[in-house]
């Protein structure tokens, strides 16, 4: 009964998202003003119906439901409780049920929070988040299901994949989904935008929070993704320029470069169409993620079982919605855009380098996932492009950036004279080389590329440190002084600051991490590093749902005893899959990770990974800066005020015109 | 010419320049390392590159799996329409099994035995690398066609 109340809700959610896609747009054009006031209440109710079929499905799962499908295939009896809420969005059709819950939470969070947009542009924003609405929708009922039943019932579940039944990968998709999905906010604000005719500052005050909020959760969730890849696959790398890893990079790198454009947009109203451009490829290469992912086309770590006929589905979506877009932009933006003007040394000039360099590493992303793909389409042969190619092109590309960050965050807006900053930055340059002649050195061993990346980490570090020293020149640094700070410009600072963290964790890790894979006897010791890793041998362990093999390894420093590390080999009863689960000891220096191999030949030898990671944890360090400094810019007071001051306006003049 | 033209055409002109030299560098980085893949039964034919990095998939030959004292691992790799011995030395991914559809990354040697520097099996047991599974339908191997694999 409940799956199909669930699926019931699912049905009546793609009817009212129908609704709310048509009727509030057409009115809006047409003038009818009881049309457009259907926006906001539609919008909500078919949030309540997609939030409780998702709810049913969770039932399902909590009751451990096999005649679902779904259930029986993605879940256990002995599953424990965190997993049957997870495993919701463990596989296929119910990740899916979990995007169209995403994309519902932010239209009522949209419907909600936006008192300050003007009824008829905010019942079009909503209007196209219903379109993509009811195209999710569609695809869930046509080609996922996540209720069908099955006859005769199983007595049993088949088990969540082991390698998701973990916490870190629990709440990965969620996060991911809430980035992912959020940029369909900025998208249909740009929409709006464009059938309203209507580009001016305040349509960029509305997008930023969103958009930054937006952004925050896909830091954050690829963040977390790249830790889980780390200590769950087994292999202790962080990021391996997966198709689907890409996939979700792709939408982060134009969205950091539209949350750059969007403030020079609120600031001083430069660059609103190209803003407009960077939302809606924003929201398409979310949408392309998504397709890439739960079609079947990659060849990737992550391409889990999936079925042609899907990818089918979204292309079209994707080619639909891209290309409506693009017509509508084309016709429209070429009248809406009036360029401000600023000088050559100016903080829009470094927005504007941003961008580019942005723009072109995300085609360089692009073309590394999507070549191989073409080429076997076209049946030219099969090929991959490996990590190599983007970390050959990364580096160039990423330099200029690091450097022109570097100065751009101490630009002023309009007109500056490098003359003014030239003496500052030029002592922090001397600091930032120093950084990079000092800190190889304390590592133990000289390559250019550490000397190049520490530097730039110390460049990156120093100059927003400067940015916040500009701020409070004339005040001097207080409390007060620090609460007048507008809260968006902490969290420039942090984020820059989360940039120049991860540089230093990703080039100290890369160079100077040791990794052996070692034939280990009990007893046996190896040595890196200083640290000494003592094999002691092999126990078998029962969980609730696996045994173990479990390896122990006792790490000592001198005579100091550092950690006594359990590396286990699990076989999952049901689906009798192998899994090793790694031990590491964590630091915010150095990580110690060991992973048990498997046993070889008779005397009680075993493989075992053993590795040594400096500053790996500031690579994760630095996406959690950056993700707070998201979630900094949201809270500003600007936004909050900026609403009410439009409230008023609108009060004010209660006769606002409907038609574009 | 007209100031605000000028300062336009130079940032123009430094975009040119810099997007340039990005697609320069770019398609250099690419034609590197573009790793080709080949089925057994085409390396069997000569057709893969000898002293050159690809990669290879196939099924693990059941039986065919040696390990010593050592982290050394010989295996066959097979594809219905030929088979390839495999070398490689370090841990396996947890996956990696007898029967089951790997790719591997390495060179061919000049005696036929591909070395590997990485070997990777999918997460998902019931899933099958679709270059495998193309392969193997290819060499006309029914039970491992990509439809009964990779589906549901």
């Amino acid at each position: 009964m409940i799956p199909e109340i669930g699926h019931f809700a699912l049905v009546l959610a793609l009817c009212v998202s129908f609704v709310s896609a048509v009727v509030p747009l057409w009115g809006s054009l047409s003038g009818r003003a009881a049309w457009v006031s259907l926006a906001q209440p539609s919008a909500q109710i078919q949030a309540l119906l997609v939030a409780i079929s998702y709810g049913c499905l969770t039932y399902s799962f909590l009751v451990h439901d096999f005649s679902v499908l779904y259930v029986a295939n993605t879940s256990n009896t002995e599953l424990p409780l965190i997993y049957r809420i997870s495993g919701v969005w463990g596989a296929h059709e119910g990740s899916l049920l979990l995007w169209a819950l995403t994309l519902s939470t932010w239209t009522f969070a949209v419907s909600v929070f936006s008192r300050g947009v003007p009824t008829v542009m905010l019942a079009r924003v909503l209007s196209v988040m219903a379109f993509i609405s009811v195209g999710f929708l569609l695809f869930v009922l046509l080609t996922s299901n996540p209720f069908e039943r099955i006859f005769p019932v199983p007595l049993e579940g088949r088990d969540l994949n082991p390698l998701l039944q973990d916490f870190g990968l629990a709440i990965h998709p969620p996060m991911l989904y809430m980035g992912y999905v959020g940029f369909a906010v900025a998208f249909s604000f740009a929409i709006a935008a464009l059938i309203g005719g209507r580009l001016d500052m305040a349509w960029a005050r509305w997008m930023r929070p969103w958009t930054a909020l937006a952004w925050a959760f896909l830091t954050i969730g690829i963040g977390l993704g790249s830790w889980w890849a780390y200590y769950e696959l087994g292999w202790g790398g962080w990021w391996f320029w997966d198709p689907v890893e890409n996939a979700s990079l792709m939408p982060w790198i134009i969205g950091t470069a539209l949350m750059h454009s969007l403030a020079a947009s609120e600031k001083r109203g430069v660059f609103k169409a190209w803003t407009v451009l960077l939302a809606v490829f924003a929201f398409s290469l979310s949408l392309l993620g998504t397709f890439l992912v739960r079609s079947g086309v990659l060849t990737s770590v992550h391409a889990f079982a999936s079925d042609p006929e899907r990818g089918v589905f979204i292309l079209g979506f994707l080619v639909a919605t891209i290309g409506c877009s693009l017509l509508l932009y084309a016709w429209r933006a070429p009248r809406l855009t009036r360029s401000g003007s600023f000088s050559l040394v100016s903080r829009e000039s470094g927005i504007l380098l941003n961008n580019v360099l942005l723009v072109v590493l995300c085609a360089t992303v692009l073309l590394g996932t999507l070549y191989p793909l073409v080429l076997d389409s076209l049946n030219l042969g099969k090929l991959s492009v490996g990590p190599p190619y983007f970390n050959t092109v990364l580096i160039p590309l990423g330099v200029p950036m690091a450097i022109a960050m570097g100065i751009g965050s101490v630009l002023r807006w309009k007109r500056d004279q490098l003359g003014r900053l030239v003496k500052t930055l030029a002592v922090i340059a001397i600091c930032s080389l120093l950084a990079g002649a000092i800190v190889p050195w304390m590592m133990g061993g000289y390559y250019w590329g550490a000397v190049l990346g520490s530097a730039l980490g110390a460049w990156v570090l120093l100059t927003t440190a400067h940015a916040v020293q500009l701020r409070f020149k004339n005040k001097g640094f207080s409390l007060a002084a620090a609460r007048q700070v507008p809260a968006s410009f902490w969290g420039m600072c942090l984020a820059h600051a989360g940039i120049g963290v991860f540089i230093i964790g990703v080039t100290l890790t890369s160079h100077y991490n040791v990794e052996k894979d070692l034939r280990m006897v009990p007893g046996e010791v190896f040595e890196v590093s200083g640290y000494r890793f003592e094999f002691r041998g092999v126990t078998e362990v029962a969980g609730p749902n696996y045994d173990a093999s479990r390896g122990v390894v006792n790490v000592t420093y001198g005579d100091r005893q550092v950690a006594e590390l359990h590396s286990e080999k699990r076989r999952y009863r049901v689906q009798t899959m192998p899994m090793t689960e790694a031990a590491i000891d964590p630091g915010l220096f150095r990580d110690l990770y060991v992973a048990l191999g498997e046993p070889l030949g008779d005397s009680g030898a075993w493989a075992v990974r053993i590795y040594y990671k400096p500053f790996v944890r500031w690579i994760w360090l630095g996406c959690l800066m950056m993700g707070i400094g998201g979630f900094l810019t949201v809270m500003d007071r600007r936004y909050k005020l900026a609403s009410q001051r439009v409230l008023r306006a609108e009060a004010a003049r209660p006769n606002e015109e409907v038609t574009a | 010419m007209h100031p605000k033209r000028k300062k336009r055409l130079l940032l123009v002109t430094l975009m040119v320049a810099a997007i340039g030299a990005a697609v320069t560098l770019l398609l250099n980085a690419f034609q590197e390392n573009m790793l080709f893949f080949f089925a057994p039964a085409q390396v069997v034919a000569g057709e893969a590159p000898e002293g050159h990095p690809f990669r290879i998939g196939g099924m693990v030959v059941n039986g065919s799996v040696k390990r010593g004292d050592s982290l050394k691992v010989q295996f066959v790799l097979s594809d219905g329409g030929g088979s390839v011995p495999i070398e490689y030395e370090g841990i396996l991914p947890d996956l990696f099994r007898e029967g089951q559809g790997i790719v591997a990354r390495g060179v061919l040697g000049a005696d036929g035995t591909f070395v590997a520097d990485e070997v990777l099996a999918k997460h998902d047991e019931e899933y099958m690398p679709p270059e495998v599974a193309d392969a193997l339908k290819k060499a006309g191997k029914g039970p491992y066609g990509a439809d009964t694999v990779v589906g549901q």
